[in-house]
Order: structure tokens, then C-alpha cells, then sequence
């Protein structure tokens, strides 16, 4: 059984005044770097990440969010540097033990960014079923978790339905519900709500929200800055593999340098009668106010 | 859209047949006779059946249970326009064309002569090719029926419960699951390249032009089949899938199961 350390980290109450709070320590990360075929993904990335903890991963693409979630879910192992789960050095040694695998497997838990490479079962309720059946559950535990889950994610009406059948919002639903099934203890988001209209967008939000309110660890990759607020209290940039910046969101939001210069945002450049001129712009295209 | 091109009718093919495969879906959730069995009894049963039908010498035999089988697709809900369509003129053509010649070659009593006698139909080699047809015609039949009236991912269970090893299965499951998310992203490669063509393109250009789509695609298909690998090591496969076998036998299986072993046993011993 996996056990944490605990240590004391800045946090931040609902009403605003810092504090000190005895937290578990889950990931550290100390100058991990990896690379694929030589191309260098991470470079000498440091990160500590603590039980409860909700973070947003902000990064343009190729910035090594994906890679990173795959580190940190044990897919990946660093090509240099060291990663730990609750003190323990993550190895592919350490995951070949039955014993660690098993409770690493069901603690922390990855749903992708592609849906259908997550979808490879014949139907929603056997892919909803794969992960406790391999984490070798008893069957009447497997059937009652899955029926709830399935409810729980409001997809139950597809339960006989094969996944490449279904829409976006749903295949993205059947992904998280195949993971949420385990009740994993850190949960790993890549990129949960690209390419979603905005009431899939909206809908997952929501349970991303329910989730992390139930004290779970959260930590989602995200390049979409405006629904980092709803599901992150921290927020760390990533720049060419490295931790470029890391805290609020209210502090990194109104960094504009910094976003400018991580590729979160673009100079917006517009008119008003013959006067022209640009602005960072923060906002996704359908909440456009700001003040001159 | 208008396409030519041997690359491009081969995924129109495939196209066609995701199409398919989505209406069997539709077929196997209908409320009917095959549908109504644990699918384990359709797999013996059907089974059974294309064995019969494989060792009956007699014509009249193999008629009967042709006739079973479309009595099979009507109480199951099955058209009988989807069968002809799906089966009966593919077969016919397919079978017809190696079943031609035996009515010709095989020694027996002449019953039509042509060009001038060199050229003779006789009624043995007209016997062997009616044979033929009729049980190759009957077999997939019965085949198609299965695939139907089950969904595959039943069908992957039965076998399951027949001892087939898993990794077998767990293949056919993905090479199903994964065939149609390539052939769509072959198509899409399709278009998009016809969107930014003009005219046609040369010979040898348009095959470099499908050979480096091919080498794409073949990159596609190894990451995303690490992808899958890692999607399932993350939800804790370590190399042997564990399924739910939920199959439940009751009466009304165990009769459906008597009846195609009887059908089947009768059809043998009185085609011998």
C-alpha cells in the first residue's frame, strides 16, 4: 500500500488570506527530462504536487503538457532527472510489481486527449468495465460501479452502444466515466475540452469542478485559458519542457508578458473609426469585452 | 464525389462497409428469433448448420435447409432484399464463376451440345455446379445471419466462452474497433489531397502521391496503437484481459440449441 509523507504549503482560503497547510506530497519531479528519438520534450523540469491540489497545466502545443501527464501517470519514465509518487522513485521496475502497479493503477488515473484511442472496448459498458476488471475487482463490485458511474455521467442510455459510434461530448464522457469508474485518488486531464462545442464544453467543466471539490488531485492540460479559473487553483506554465511560471490564476492571468511570451496569447489587433491598435488577447472569441 | 483510382474505390469499399457494419448494429438489436438466443447457441447452432450443409451430398438436402435459413431470416427480422443484395447475387457471381466450368468438363449424358458438338453441357457437371452454388450459397447464409443478429462484441464473448484464447480475441476486437478509425482518416487524407489537386495528376505522381499517404498512414496506425497500448497499461492491463462473461443460458436456449442440433443432425444423415 502506497502511503504520503505530509508537508506544510502556502494555500490559500476561500476568503482570500494565505496560510500554511499540512498537505501529502503525491509527485516530485526534480530536473526530469525526456525525449522522443532525440527530440527533447521536457527539459530539466522540476514540480512538486501536493494531495488536493487542483492545477492547470497552460502550455501552446508542443510545450510537453501531454508528456508530462504521461510521466506523471507512469507511461513514460524520464530520460534524465527523477519523478516519485508519495516518496517512492517511479521506475518500470517498480511498475512490473504487481502490488504497486495495482494501487498505482487505481490511484491515479489519465484520461487522453484523442477519446478514441481510449475507446477500444466494443461497447460503452465494457469499456467503462475494463479498468476494474483488470484491477482485478470482484464482479458484483465491477457490475454495481459501473451501472453508478454510468448513471453518474448521465451516459447509462449508451451503455450497449460501440464508442466509435458516438459524438464528441460523448466519446469525451465515456473516457472520463472510464477512469472516474476506479475512483482514482489524482486524476490526469489532457486536454479535456478541445474540440467540444460549448455545452459539452461546459458540461465537463462541471464535473471537472464536482470532482475536485470531492478533494481529489486534479491536474489538467489546457492551452484554453478561459475555463482555467472554473478548475484550477494553481497554475503552472510550460515553456519549451520547463516550468516557465507557477501560481495563482488571478497572478498568471494578469501576466500578460508572460502569456505573450508562453503563446497563450495572441496581439489583438483592431479598429475603432481611424484609430487602430493591438492588446494582448485573452478571451476565447465568444466573451469579448474589454475596456480602453 | 466523383473518384477513380484503385486506392480510392479500394476505401469506398471499406466506406461502404463501415456503412454496413453500422446497419447490423441496427439489425442485431431487433426483436426476433436469432436475436432472442444467448448468442453461444447461435454461434453452435449456426455452426452446426454450415456443417451439415458442408457434408450433404444431396441437392434436395442442401435446398432444405436454404429453405431453414430464409425461414430463419424472416422470423429474425432479416430483408430478404438484404440477403439477396448482400448475399445471394455476390455468391452466385463469385461461386458461378468456378462452378462454370464443371458443367462443362465433367464427364456424363450430353444435354446440350454448342459450336458444333466440341462444346457440351451434361447434366453431371450441371448437378456438381447446382450443388456447389446451393451450398456455398446456403453456408454464408447461415453465416451472415450470425453476424446479423449478433453484435460482434457478442459474438467475441461466445468465442470467449468456447476457450478461444484471449489475445486472439482482444486482436479481433481492436483490428475491428481500429480498421474504420484508419479507413476515416485515409478518407480524410483522400479529400483533402483532391481539394488541392487540379486536374489530373500524372501517372507516376499520383503513385508517389498514394505511396507517401500510405507511409503516413502507416505512421498513424504504430502511434496510435502505442497510444492504445498506454491507454490500457494507464487502466491497469498487464498483459492478460480480464472480461465480464454476463451470458445466461435458459429454456428457451437450451430448445433453440436441440433444435439446430437436430436440424443439423438430420440434414447430415439424410444427405450422406
Amino acid at each position: 500500500m502506497l502511503g504520503c509523507s505530509h508537508f506544510f504549503v502556502p494555500a490559500v482560503s476561500q476568503s482570500g488570506q494565505e496560510g500554511r497547510s499540512l498537505l501529502a506530497l503525491l509527485f516530485e519531479l526534480q530536473d526530469v527530462g525526456f525525449e522522443y528519438e532525440r527530440l527533447p520534450a521536457l527539459r530539466g523540469l522540476s514540480l512538486e504536487v501536493a494531495e488536493g491540489e487542483s492545477i492547470a497545466l497552460l502550455g501552446a502545443n508542443g510545450s510537453g503538457k501531454s508528456t508530462l501527464l504521461r510521466i506523471l501517470d507512469a507511461l513514460y519514465f524520464p530520460s534524465h532527472g527523477s519523478i516519485s509518487f508519495c516518496g517512492q522513485h517511479l521506475s518500470p521496475e517498480l511498475l512490473t510489481q504487481n502490488g504497486f502497479a495495482l494501487s498505482f493503477r487505481r490511484r491515479v488515473a489519465l484520461v487522453f486527449q484523442n477519446p478514441d484511442v481510449q475507446l477500444f472496448n466494443p461497447t460503452v459498458f465494457d469499456e467503462v468495465a475494463f479498468g476494474p476488471l483488470q484491477l482485478e475487482w470482484p464482479r458484483e463490485q465491477v457490475l454495481s460501479r459501473v451501472s453508478a458511474t454510468l448513471e453518474l455521467m448521465q451516459i447509462a442510455h449508451l451503455r450497449d452502444r460501440p464508442p466509435y459510434r458516438l459524438s464528441g461530448g460523448e466519446k469525451k464522457r465515456v473516457a472520463l466515466a472510464s477512469v472516474i469508474v476506479l475512483d482514482p485518488d489524482v486524476l490526469l486531464l489532457d486536454e479535456p475540452t478541445s474540440t467540444l462545442d460549448p455545452r459539452s464544453q461546459s458540461q465537463i467543466v462541471d464535473l471537472i469542478q464536482e470532482w475536485k471539490g470531492s478533494s481529489k488531485t486534479v491536474i489538467t492540460a489546457t492551452h484554453q485559458l478561459e475555463i482555467v479559473e472554473d478548475i484550477a487553483e494553481r497554475i503552472v506554465v510550460l515553456e519549451e519542457g520547463k516550468v516557465s511560471a507557477s501560481g495563482r490564476p488571478a497572478e498568471v492571468l494578469s501576466n500578460h508578458e508572460l502569456l505573450l511570451r508562453a503563446n497563450l496569447v495572441h496581439a489583438h489587433r483592431h479598429s475603432h473609426g481611424t484609430f487602430e491598435h493591438s492588446h494582448p488577447h485573452l478571451h476565447s472569441h465568444s466573451k469579448h469585452e474589454h475596456e480602453h | 464525389m466523383k473518384r477513380g483510382g484503385f486506392v480510392e474505390s479500394t476505401l469506398i469499399g471499406f466506406t461502404r462497409a463501415l456503412s454496413r457494419a453500422l446497419m447490423s448494429e441496427e439489425i442485431a438489436r431487433r426483436r426476433g428469433l436469432l436475436q432472442s438466443l444467448d448468442p453461444r447457441v447461435r454461434v453452435v447452432g449456426l455452426f452446426a448448420l454450415v456443417l451439415a450443409v458442408t457434408l450433404s451430398r444431396r441437392l434436395t438436402v442442401v435446398l432444405a435447409l436454404f429453405v431453414v435459413a430464409v425461414t430463419i431470416a424472416v422470423f429474425s427480422r432479416v430483408g430478404i432484399g438484404t440477403l439477396a443484395k448482400r448475399v445471394w447475387l455476390v455468391v452466385l457471381a463469385f461461386t458461378g464463376v468456378i462452378a462454370l466450368p464443371a458443367i462443362f468438363i465433367t464427364p456424363g449424358t450430353s444435354i446440350a451440345t454448342f459450336a458444333g458438338g466440341s462444346l457440351r453441357i451434361t447434366a453431371q457437371g450441371l448437378a456438381t455446379a447446382t450443388l456447389l452454388i446451393a451450398r456455398v450459397e446456403t453456408a454464408v447464409t447461415f453465416t451472415t445471419l450470425l453476424m446479423l443478429c449478433t453484435p460482434w462484441s457478442h459474438v467475441l464473448k461466445a468465442l470467449r466462452s468456447f476457450h478461444v484464447p484471449q489475445e486472439a480475441i482482444a486482436m479481433l476486437a481492436m483490428t475491428h474497433r481500429y480498421v474504420f478509425l484508419l479507413v476515416e482518416n485515409a478518407s480524410q487524407m483522400f479529400e483533402s489531397r483532391q481539394s488541392r489537386t487540379v486536374g489530373r495528376l500524372p501517372g507516376p505522381e499520383r503513385r508517389r502521391m498514394t505511396a507517401r499517404t500510405a507511409g503516413v498512414l502507416l505512421s498513424k496506425s504504430i502511434d496510435l496503437s502505442s497510444d492504445v497500448y498506454m491507454a490500457m497499461q494507464s487502466r491497469g492491463f498487464r498483459g492478460d484481459i480480464r472480461i465480464l462473461s454476463d451470458f445466461d443460458m435458459r429454456v428457451w436456449d437450451y430448445v433453440g440449441l436441440f433444435a439446430f442440433l437436430c436440424a443439423g443432425s438430420i440434414a447430415v444423415w439424410t444427405g450422406r
